[in-house]
């Protein structure tokens, strides 16, 4: 097979004033044409790189020192052409790039302007690679966004990025980039910033295109998930060398280099055995001397073990649409509709979602950071003599007093540590809010948090920039705990993480809730994540409870269809068990009108969580429990071999 | 679009009944009024007072009645167009103010345009070279220029206007024009000596102008989207030109609101330096010897330039982007 692309021996290295910094060291590869190349590895390692360098938009502080691109398309010349001499801004490079090889991003949100319209954006492409008309550049452009799966194209055209959503936007920019017809696709962890089904989806179109326009793929990826399910070779970077590359079968069944093998036990998956433990690439090294592990929280469990009660709770959130004087219309979205949990002492309830599910809203609501409009929260804290506190009832001093039972761990470690303040003085914080200990005592608190959470005690004066992400997080987890809460609410924890750090940051949570006996709701988009740490599991979509069930029974035997389009969204990192693409509901899995009777809402029927026996509640109207009953839904995963 | 520009048109009229409201407060805010102030200034003189001229004036201008009565003839005579009556120059306010309205206005819009021209280009270049040679010799002048107060400089240029040319470069145009007839020359002369107030009201905003181009150019050249940009295979130049000098103009177009007015009373000095004819100094005077009507009617002049400023941006931003124009829906 022709090589399209061949990568030989590139070094690059940046001009940093720090010194120079050696980002590829001599990796060579090849991408055959038509063919779909994976290139792995976790943040640092210098995959993107690669990727700008073929592209000709490296930093400016970057250099190729030595080594070679060589592009063989035979469409556009008949001779090999050298990237890595061509200057960046020379007209020949300008030729290749956008029409001959072109990158979609990450950030579907901010890689398209967001003042020029979709149209606009495409047909700069066209006209820049292309001699078209105006009239054909828009009919061109048109047919692409249809062939991307826009569901109106013609106006699709004339919005703007901040209209569409991110799945949308994502289609527009791959729009974008094949609109010239390339040999070559960059991908730079296209489906990262995604929800699951949105990803299947976006994996799904790739792959369809690239049959159609016969180009290659080069993916760009940290999630094995993905990489098992769209790659027919793969390429493993670490610290700007290749450890490991050969095709896909080759490299999951037999990883040769131990990099790529820990990197596969690192990363959650389902099928994990019973009390099977992830293996963090670095473990940290957590001091549990302290007398903070000692005071362990009371263990006794009341006869009704039920810590905090979710009741009815709806909250709208209304969008005013300003009219010509200022009144105007209010739409109303509804956020939260009428949500029943009860939360155990000692468990992890995972919540489940795709974004704008609500899920975060009901976390902030039980946190009294939001009022929902109506039904009731209630802690009970579910010790023997735990009375019972309405939480929505509290105000001033006793609000005050109870927030120290409630903790939150926030998704983004960088913009939730206060960049001016040191180590220290963040996990003291709350300490000093509620006026506990004087300065020594929260000294030794704060020592004994961070021996516990796996940090160099001797950092305590440092500021948060100086600590990798996976080391802020757990500063945000000492935090939360400096209070000694009974239940800890996670959003998102890991979702910010590179791979290789989620491990230890779910190793740490896992063992914090055995020692301290702890409570956490887990809030996560991630189903092998929430998999792995959850007890039981909740499932939110468009701001209603769906299913509800113990972590087993809701991935061996999903009831409701919106839990089965999740779960058969989710790309596994094994070959053998590659996404049925051809099954996604076409976008409509979380549209509750296409759900199948007794799921669907049509406004007729009242719904209800129907009890399915151990646990296992589903959201379905309410005559429909005896027929639910009678054929329990099969378990899904069973048929699946485990290799 | 057309329901946002009528909205936006009705809600200035409320403002500016209360600007209108605060400032008639304002200027009858000292004790006393201009009269009193006369009386007493011809009888420390030894001068008999004219007492039924001066009881007519009190009364045709209603100065003896309730301060809120005083409020609707001002507020009903602007309306109409009759700005008052100015004690000090025996004179109606629209005949002092006469020319120096259109002056004022000329020099304030030279010097906008002025401002533009020069920073715009300066400003994009020294945030595209950053860290060069140029860059530090452009900012090196856009700090002189921002630290130099405006009068300073005026007097500066008189100085050696003088010395070294032998040229006299106050005032908006030659003397021989002043109350002449508008002819092409005098027209001449007005452009001839606009430019060296135009530079000197003009340094500072300038200045400071480059300086936050710049910052908010780096800002945007960082972007993903310009990064999107160069990997379709635009040239650098169309890049800059399209996308981040784009995004970086709507702060610009937000401060024409404060623009205008900045330069029409931080000009005042100036002009009194440059023996301008411009609203600034009339203004000063008007202030110092309590004449209501003149102070009032260049207070109601500057809080009605702000109001339309304002609406002038507003309405460009919208009209410039997207995501003001269509976004009231889809923010959370």
């Amino acid at each position: 097979m022709r090589n399209l692309l061949h990568i030989r021996d590139l070094r690059i290295s940046f001009n940093l004033p720090e010194g120079r910094l050696e980002a590829v060291r001599g990796v060579s590869f090849r991408v055959p044409a038509g063919r779909t190349v994976a290139l792995v590895g976790e943040s640092g390692s210098g995959k993107s790189v690669v990727s700008q360098a073929i592209m000709g938009i490296l930093p400016r502080s970057a250099s190729i020192d030595s080594g070679r691109i060589l592009l063989n398309d035979p469409a556009t010349s008949s001779q090999v052409i050298d990237i890595a001499s061509l200057h960046p801004d020379s007209q020949a490079m300008r030729d290749i790039r956008g029409s001959r090889i072109s990158i979609i991003f990450q950030e579907p949100m901010t890689s398209l302007s967001p003042v020029h319209s979709v149209g606009n954006q495409i047909c700069e492409a066209l006209h820049l690679h292309r001699k078209v008309s105006t009239a054909e550049g828009l009919s061109l452009a048109t047919e692409m966004l249809r062939l991307v799966g826009f569901p109106d194209p013609a106006k699709a055209i004339n919005t703007y990025p901040f209209e569409l959503s991110g799945g949308l936007r994502q289609r527009a920019m791959i729009a974008m980039a094949l609109v010239c017809r390339p040999a070559l696709l960059i991908a730079d962890e296209p489906t990262t910033a995604l929800d699951v089904t949105i990803q299947a989806q976006i994996l799904k179109l790739i792959k369809d295109l690239q049959s159609e326009l016969g180009m290659a793929v080069l993916m760009i990826t940290h999630d094995l998930g993905v990489v098992a399910n769209v790659a027919d070779e793969v390429v493993v970077m670490y610290h700007g060398e290749i450890m490991e590359s050969g095709t896909l079968d080759d490299i999951f069944k037999a990883p040769a280099h131990p990099y790529l093998s820990a990197l596969l036990r690192a990363v959650p998956r389902f099928h994990m055995k019973p009390g099977e433990r992830l293996v963090p690439i670095r473990e940290i090294k957590k001091r549990a001397d302290g007398a903070f592990l000692a005071q362990k929280a009371e263990q006794a469990v009341s006869a009704d073990p039920t810590i905090l009660k979710v009741e009815g709770v709806t909250k709208k959130f209304t969008i005013r649409k300003s009219g010509l004087f200022g009144g105007g219309k209010e739409s109303a979205v509804l956020a939260v509709d009428d949500v029943n949990l009860t939360v155990e002492r000692g468990e992890c309830l995972g919540l489940v979602g795709e974004s704008g599910c609500g899920k975060t809203t009901l976390s902030k609501m039980i946190m009294r950071a939001l009022t929902p409009d109506s039904g009731s929260i209630t802690f009970t804290g579910g010790r023997p003599g735990d009375s019972e506190t309405d939480v929505l009832a509290l105000h001033d001093k006793a609000l005050m007093n109870f927030r120290t039972q409630i903790q939150f761990v926030f998704q983004d470690p960088f913009s939730s540590l206060n960049p001016r303040m040191t180590v220290g003085e963040i996990i003291a914080e709350p300490l000093v809010i509620h006026g506990i200990g004087d300065a020594a005592d929260r000294r030794k608190v704060v020592e004994e948090l961070m021996g516990v959470v796996g940090l160099n005690r001797q950092h305590i004066r440092r500021y948060p920039h100086s600590f990798s992400g996976g080391q802020r997080q757990r500063i945000g987890i000492a935090r939360a705990l400096a209070l000694r809460p009974q239940l800890l609410i996670c959003d998102e924890p890991v979702s910010a993480l590179d791979v290789s750090i989620q491990a230890q940051v779910l190793n740490l949570l896992k063992d914090l809730k055995k020692d301290l006996g702890l409570t956490y709701i887990f809030i996560s988009h991630n189903l092998a994540v929430v998999d792995y740490i959850a007890d039981r599991i909740a499932v939110m979509c468009q701001g209603r409870l769906v299913e509800l069930a113990p972590r087993e029974s809701l991935f061996r035997a999903p009831a409701h269809p919106y839990t089965k389009a999740l779960l058969s969204a989710v790309p596994e990192p094994n070959p053998n068990q590659r996404l049925d693409l051809t099954a996604l509901m076409q976008g409509r899995a979380s549209d509750p009108t296409a759900w199948p009777a007794p799921f669907g809402i049509d406004g007729e029927h009242a719904m209800t969580m129907v009890d399915l026996g151990g646990g296992h509640q589903v959201r379905a109207r309410a005559d429909a429990a005896p027929e639910l009953l009678l054929c329990r839904p099969q378990p899904v995963l069973q048929t699946s071999t485990k290799v | 679009m057309l329901s946002y520009f009528v909205r936006r048109l009705l809600v200035m009229i409320p403002t500016l009944l209360v600007i209108s409201l605060v400032v008639f407060f304002i200027i009858q805010l000292p004790p006393g009024d201009f009269l009193e102030t006369h009386i007493a200034e011809l009888i420390a003189q030894g001068e008999t007072v004219d007492s039924a001229r001066i009881a007519f004036l009190r009364e045709q201008y209603g100065l003896d009645k309730p301060m809120i009565e005083q409020y609707w003839v001002w507020l009903f005579g602007l309306l109409q167009g009759d700005l008052g009556y100015s004690f000090e120059f025996e004179l109606p306010v629209g005949e002092v103010i006469g020319n120096r309205f259109w002056f004022t206005v000329l020099l304030a819009v030279a010097t906008t345009i002025f401002t533009y021209i020069i920073s715009f280009p300066i400003g994009i270049y020294s945030a595209v070279k950053q860290y060069s040679m140029s860059d530090y010799t452009v900012t090196l002048i856009g700090y002189f220029g921002l630290a130099m107060p405006n009068f300073l400089f005026a007097l500066v240029l008189l100085h050696y206007a003088n010395i070294w040319f032998g040229l006299s470069i106050g005032g908006l145009m030659d003397p021989r024009y002043i109350d002449a007839p508008w002819t092409l020359d005098k027209v001449i002369s007005v452009i001839n000596h606009l430019w060296i107030p135009m530079l000197v009201i003009g340094t500072s905003g300038t200045a400071a102008m480059i300086r936050r181009l710049r910052a908010n150019m780096l800002d945007e050249l960082q972007r993903q989207y310009v990064v999107t940009a160069r990997a379709k295979g635009l040239s650098s130049t169309k890049i800059i030109l399209k996308y981040p000098l784009r995004m970086a103009l709507n702060p610009f177009i937000a401060d024409i609101g404060m623009l205008l007015p900045q330069i029409v009373s931080g000009a005042a000095l100036v002009s009194v330096v440059m023996d301008l004819p411009t609203n600034g100094p009339l203004l000063l005077r008007a202030l110092q010897s309590q004449d209501m009507f003149l102070a009032g009617a260049f207070l109601m002049f500057e809080a009605t330039l702000v109001v339309i400023g304002v609406f002038l941006s507003d309405v460009l931003l919208a009209m410039l982007d997207p995501r003001i124009r269509l976004g009231g829906a889809s923010s959370k």
